[in-house]
């Protein structure tokens, strides 16, 4: 099999949107498609499954708040129940709401943070990473959208003319 | 245009009349003095009582408890209705005649404070869903025009509603001698030099006072009524006319109404709520009573709306409206128990001694109400509304619905009981009749007024952005 695509060069995200449709209902598998921003309903037009981000936050603030309270659990009451002030340290219930606030930030801290990190290791994002853009114009005002070959060349690319691309390039793919 | 459906009718009207009767009846076997209640309680007794651990707390046996059960009783006088030995000459010495009395009074006041209990918790939704609906129109929200109609056919149950607490509160004066409801009331306390003098209450009797009340609950009906009238007016005038004058003229006077509606409510919650515990104050009471209202006018929004959506009439309201409505109640449910959880662990952490009578009489009488509206009203819309899709289907959105709203009907009873009737409460004959009376008063009154105008507002100018609303 070869690794050829073409990447074609659209220059408004509407024409993008058709341009995806017409071609997933050609049977074409649609490899990438790079916008300088988020074009709402493109990952659904390009069929791609929902992420799974927000149940992983769920189940990191799980985590937290499970940190948060064995934390303060021994802290407070196994380890030194000292008398703070007059507050009840004889059991984790009768000290709860002042553990609250704390509980509370710890579950938004891993949620948030564990969730981000996530993405991040999802998405391959990180410092020094080369950027894998290809063509430098997808960041500013141009769409492109990247097709795998298979079979005839040439009707593919006949078939991204008709659906208004501006530019078309074949290459190998890195 | 919108047919009341002959069924729903007569189910109002079956709950109104079953409510009355019930209701009627528990002010029947109310006992009128002290001779009445101890024969009640030595048949009750008799009996075998009740299984519920409250009720076998608050029953009383003549013989082998006495000592026990006067203990009790001082215990409880003393902390519901304030300090009032503290205050007038400390250790004031309560006899036994006057803690039968103070029973009595508060088996008295039952079935008051039950009717109490639901028509504020009925008038508190009309009330939530006027200022979501102000919101709505301030904001020009571009999703909720469609459900502009259902919002102004709730928010006509203020009328009502709010006539009904102003008679409930009428009916409370102690020159009619009909019940001990709202203490501060009593002439007694404020009398300089009697008996039952309380320098507390007559510090605040500058506020605290019938005429005041009176005047003060009339003012704030009016701003409410005015307001429904008005915008429903305008909004329906819109339908037919040439140009958006009257929509505007909406917009003005929603954002004038949330001002006057903030201050208000504030006020409301300190007079109608707040001053049953006329010893007790807390400086967010009025937020957390609008958090209440907010999230049940909301919940009762999304009910309405699957209901008429299922009947056929709503015919571009789609899923995504829902899941918006889920999402305030989701919100909203988080912002009440933000709120509740400010107030409470503020005052236990401060644990000063007239703050904190509120929360110890509650924790002690009212364990299972008071944690209890945790779980129906933080926990399970919590968990069940995070999910994005849950919040796109009609029958978990009416299953968390009626969990919150029986959350926050328990919430006011929180807010209600523990002053009137202490640690004498239940969820009986008087409460359940109560809910069931004002239930089948505000589906009449709010199905009613659906009838009045289309479903629809037609020439809303946001309301093409709100048929093709999608999430």
């Amino acid at each position: 099999m070869s690794s050829k695509v073409i990447q074609a060069m659209y220059i408004d995200d509407d024409v993008l949107m058709a341009a995806v449709k017409k071609v997933r209902q050609e049977n074409h598998h649609i490899e990438e498609v790079y916008t300088p921003f988020p074009v709402h309903g493109l990952d659904k037009a390009m069929g791609l499954a929902p992420t799974r981000l927000a149940i992983t936050a769920f189940m990191y603030g799980c985590v937290g708040l499970s940190v948060a309270v064995t934390m303060m659990y021994y802290i407070m009451i196994v380890d030194w129940p000292q008398n703070i002030g007059g507050k009840p340290s004889f059991s984790f219930l009768e000290n709860m709401p002042a553990f609250v606030p704390i509980m509370f930030e710890m579950t938004v801290f891993f949620a948030a943070h564990l969730m981000v990190i996530t993405f991040y290791l999802r998405s391959k994002l990180w410092p020094f990473k080369e950027a894998e853009n290809p063509d430098p114009r997808t960041t500013d005002d141009h769409f492109l959208m990247e097709v795998s070959v298979h079979g005839d060349e040439e009707e593919l690319k006949a078939l991204l003319l008709e659906t208004g691309a501006t530019e078309i390039k074949v290459t190998e793919k890195h | 245009m919108y047919t009341f459906s002959n069924r729903l009718r007569l189910f109002a009207i079956i709950s109104f009349v079953l409510g009355a009767i019930m209701v009627g009846l528990s002010f029947y076997y109310t006992p009128a003095n002290v001779p009445e209640m101890k024969a009640m309680h030595a048949a009750h007794d008799a009996h075998g009582g009740h299984g519920s651990a409250a009720h076998a707390d608050a029953s009383h046996s003549d013989d082998k408890t006495s000592h026990h059960d006067a203990h009790e009783n001082a215990h409880a006088a003393d902390k519901s209705h304030g300090d009032k030995a503290h205050a007038s000459d400390g250790g004031h010495h309560k006899s036994q005649a006057d803690i039968d009395k103070h029973h009595l009074q508060q088996l008295q006041n039952k079935p008051w404070a039950a009717v109490y209990v639901a028509a504020f918790f009925f008038m508190m939704i009309a009330l939530g869903v006027l200022a979501f609906y102000a919101i709505q129109r301030a904001a020009q929200a571009g999703w909720s025009p469609l459900l502009f109609r259902v919002m102004e056919g709730i928010g006509a149950y203020i009328i009502p509603g709010t006539i009904i607490i102003i008679a409930l509160i009428v009916l409370s004066f102690p020159s009619l001698h009909l019940n001990h409801l709202f203490h501060w009331m009593d002439p007694e306390l404020v009398k300089e030099g009697g008996e039952h003098y309380d320098k507390l209450t007559a510090g605040k009797s500058g506020w605290l006072n019938t005429t005041g009340f009176l005047v003060r609950a009339i003012i704030y009906s009016t701003i409410w009524i005015v307001y429904s009238i008005l915008s429903r007016r305008f909004s329906v005038r819109q339908d037919n006319s040439n140009d958006n004058s009257n929509f505007k003229k909406n917009f003005r006077l929603a954002a004038v109404f949330l001002v006057l509606f903030l201050i208000s409510e504030s006020m409301m919650s300190w007079d109608w709520i707040m001053s049953f515990d006329h010893h007790w104050f807390s400086t967010l009471f009025g937020w957390y009573v609008f958090a209440s209202m907010f999230v049940s006018g909301i919940t009762v929004i999304a009910l309405i709306t699957i209901y008429l959506k299922s009947r056929g009439y709503l015919e571009y309201v789609n899923d995504s409206h829902l899941h918006d409505l889920a999402k305030f109640m989701f919100g909203i449910s988080i912002f009440w128990t933000y709120l509740w959880f400010s107030q409470f662990m503020l005052i236990w952490y401060s644990n000063i001694p007239e703050e904190v009578t509120y929360f110890i009489t509650r924790i002690d009488d009212y364990t299972l109400p008071f944690f209890g509206m945790l779980g129906l009203n933080l926990i399970f819309p919590l968990l069940i509304l995070m999910n994005s899709d849950f919040k796109r289907l009609n029958w978990i959105i009416v299953i968390a619905g009626i969990v919150i709203l029986f959350g926050h009907y328990l919430d006011v009873f929180n807010m209600v009981m523990p002053a009137t009737v202490g640690a004498q409460w239940s969820l009986g004959l008087a409460e359940v009749g109560a809910i069931l009376l004002f239930l089948g008063l505000f589906i009449f009154v709010v199905f009613t007024a659906l009838t009045k105008a289309p479903l629809m507002a037609k020439r809303n100018p946001f309301i093409e952005e709100s048929k093709h609303f999608h999430y």
